[in-house]
């Protein structure tokens, strides 16, 4: 059995020359699994502007839309190729949507996803469904997301049809081949998913994503429904992954420790917005927008002796509705900085320095 | 502080389901002292919120069964009083929080009435009296407006002021002890803060005793004043908080803290996870429960089940490799940690 691997990195093109491009990279010889090359400088994946509004209707016949649930709006960021981008943030304030949204699974409102060089948005049918074996998801409840109808080996071999990458022999043997890459006994192909763990699952999920030889994947909240223990061993499993297949990944979840420790990058998100996006280390060491360091500063820290001397930034209130978000910026409702220019005018996106970008007028 | 105010000895409880007999929880002892907070640890199945429901005679019958065990509190065995008698104590006396607020509060019910019904019950207020203190309660847990909300109905809060109406309910009979079952799991961090702020806060007013069942042990760290690890229905090590964490000395503990990435951790370290699954509770295993995961296992340990053994000062482990859990542990929980920032 080979290895259809993923292209190199100086297949990344730019946008003017690659519309002709197909995904003829997909089918390429064998290739040994690449060692962690530092390949980080290169642009994956490009999100400009992106929005995402789910309409609110109402009426039962005629329905007529009356407001707009703004998920996501209006965000920008690259995700370089080989690198963990870490996207964190409370529930509803877009996250999971800003995943599916750079997926295709839902349709943007407004802006680009330019994905090595093809703006995502714009493809449709077949040309979209080609595309999304260079692109993965791995969802969150490992319970929810595997069909209970199916065995394990029809489930892993699904995208291996549809993208018709192996038949017969050869995709059993692929099947086989996946189940040990996740450290799950090939033996399993015929069982059904009741049978398995909750980590073991999930380590289902990651094998039906990585049939078809992707090279980003969404992580959406992939361990948050396990048990501790678990948690960690499902963390090194993706960690190795990426190691071994050179993959590049969109962590989303809400537990900042685990996004810190995966990720390379970190963009922190509010009500639609990212906030700040920099790296692990200069998140933690200097936070500059007030919901990063409140938001660090509510994650407890395993250790009694810091806890003690801790200071925590309570925030009051709730996150406001994303209906009606705030004029201004997001957060000056909540935001213990808050000057009367943040009620008028939304901050803008800048660059503080060695790509640490802030939305924020005060720092 | 000082006196006991919950002593729970060789508590067992059992569930007779199809596949056979699940013991949830298998002989657990321990005492709670007035005032104190005591969290208690543990994965699902560990049998941490049976062994808490069993104390609140909360376990429908059958399926559930105690064959052995006492629950002294004050001085009666909760275990031996009439459902009448228990019901004069619960939510009186001992008061609990549940993790769901969504599911927990009655959706047809305003607030108002499901704050004040135990007022008029328990402490036989009236109306006007009750709707009175129900008032100063939601003001305790910070629920702005409170006079307004009171007629509110549940869906018409957020989770987080959900779960402080659930905490002002549990007050408000001004218990002895509350027992919170992970409380704050299904909530943001920074509504989390907000709780356990609120909680720390009340507990000093008030002096009530906690017993706090989560499976995060960041959240405990700041919380408690002395830990009980629980697996699979054992207390597994039990020791004040500090000393927990600074030294633990049973090779689940060390598991769980070497395997939960930290916020401060400096470079990317990988992460030591428990490899394998919990035991299934219907065929226990022969020996330590945690044998089957254990990198300091021996062959005593798959014959003979440790008891906790005192390992240090009120520091208890049961395991019978504890000197070698004591000299490799660093290896498994070194990190590198970043200097806090100030906030």
């Amino acid at each position: 059995m080979t290895y259809h691997h993923a292209p190199s990195p100086n297949d990344t093109r730019d946008a003017a020359s690659s519309m002709t491009m197909e995904v003829q990279t997909k089918t390429g010889t064998a290739q040994s699994p690449k060692t962690t090359a530092s390949t980080h400088d290169q642009t994956l994946l490009q999100v400009r502007n992106l929005k995402k509004y789910f309409p609110i209707t109402q009426g039962i016949l005629f329905q007529r839309q009356v407001a707009d649930v703004k998920a996501v709006d209006g965000i920008s960021f690259i995700v370089k190729q080989g690198e963990t981008l870490g996207l964190v943030g409370e529930s509803g304030c877009g996250k999971s949507t800003t995943g599916r949204t750079i997926l295709q699974l839902y349709r943007p409102t407004e802006g680009q996803v330019v994905f090595r060089g093809k703006d995502l948005a714009m493809l449709k049918g077949e040309d979209l469904r080609k595309m999304r074996s260079d692109m993965q998801m791995i969802f969150q409840d490992p319970y929810a997301s595997l069909n209970p109808r199916m065995t394990v080996g029809d489930i892993i071999a699904e995208p291996l049809e549809v993208h018709n990458i192996a038949k017969g022999k050869e995709k059993k043997e692929r099947v086989q081949e996946l189940l040990q890459i996740v450290g799950l006994n090939p033996y399993f192909v015929n069982r059904y998913p009741h049978e398995f763990s909750g980590g073991q699952r999930q380590r289902i999920g990651v094998a039906r994503a990585l049939a078809v030889n992707p090279d980003f994947i969404v992580c959406d909240e992939p361990i948050s429904a396990l048990d501790v223990s678990i948690q960690a061993q499902v963390i090194n499993l993706l960690e190795e992954l990426q190691d071994r297949f050179d993959l590049t990944y969109l962590f989303i979840a809400h537990d900042l420790s685990v996004v810190r420790h995966i990720s390379d990058r970190v963009a922190v998100m509010y009500l639609g917005k990212i906030v700040e996006l920099t790296d692990s280390r200069t998140l933690y060491a200097n936070p500059l927008h007030p919901y990063t360091r409140a938001l660090l500063s509510a994650v407890p820290i395993p250790d009694p002796i810091i806890e003690e001397k801790r200071e925590r930034i309570i925030l009051v209130g709730d996150v406001p509705s994303p209906v009606n978000p705030p004029k201004g910026c997001r957060f000056h409702t909540r935001c213990p900085l808050a000057i009367p220019i943040c009620k008028e005018v939304a901050p803008e996106w800048r660059d503080v320095g060695n790509e640490h970008f802030v939305e924020c007028h005060v720092v | 502080m000082g006196n006991v105010l919950l002593d729970v000895r060789n508590l067992r409880t059992e569930f007779v389901t199809q596949d056979g007999v699940v013991h949830a929880v298998n002989g657990v002892t321990f005492a709670l002292e007035e005032g104190e907070t005591l969290g208690l640890v543990g994965e699902s199945g560990s049998g941490k919120s049976v062994s808490m429901l069993t104390v609140m005679r909360l376990i429908p019958m059958p399926p559930g069964r105690i064959p052995s065990g006492e629950v002294i509190f004050q001085g009666q065995d909760l275990l031996k009083l009439s459902p009448e008698e228990m019901r004069q104590i619960r939510g009186n006396k001992i008061a609990m929080v549940f993790q769901d607020p969504m599911t927990s509060l009655n959706p047809v019910l305003t607030i108002s009435t499901q704050i004040t019904e135990s007022l008029e019950l328990h402490l036989g207020m009236s109306k006007d009296k009750a709707r009175k203190r129900a008032v100063e309660l939601l003001k305790m847990v910070n629920i702005p407006e409170a006079e307004r909300r009171l007629d509110d109905y549940p869906h018409q809060f957020s989770g987080g002021m959900r779960q402080r109406v659930m905490i002002a309910m549990g007050l408000s009979c001004s218990p002895q002890l509350l027992i919170a079952d992970e409380p704050t799991t299904a909530l943001d961090v920074t509504i989390q803060a907000q709780i356990t702020d609120i909680v720390k806060r009340l507990k000093s007013e008030l002096g009530m005793a906690i017993i706090w069942i989560t499976h995060d042990l960041g959240v405990i760290a700041g919380l408690a004043d002395r830990i009980n690890v629980m697996y699979s229905g054992y207390i597994v090590e039990t020791a004040h908080t500090k000393e927990m964490f600074a030294n633990p000395l049973h090779p689940y503990t060390v598991g769980l803290l070497g395997s939960i990435p930290r916020l401060d951790e400096g470079k990317k370290e990988k992460l030591t996870p428990i490899e394998g699954l919990p035991p299934d509770l219907v065929n226990m295993p022969t020996g330590c429960p945690f044998h089957d995961r254990c990198s300091f296992r021996t062959q005593k340990c798959l014959e003979e089940n440790p008891p906790l053994m005192s390992v240090g000062v009120k520091h208890w482990s049961a395991c019978w490799n504890y000197e070698a859990v004591r000299e490799k542990r660093d290896e498994i929980l070194h990190r590198e940690i970043l200097q806090p920032v100030t906030a």
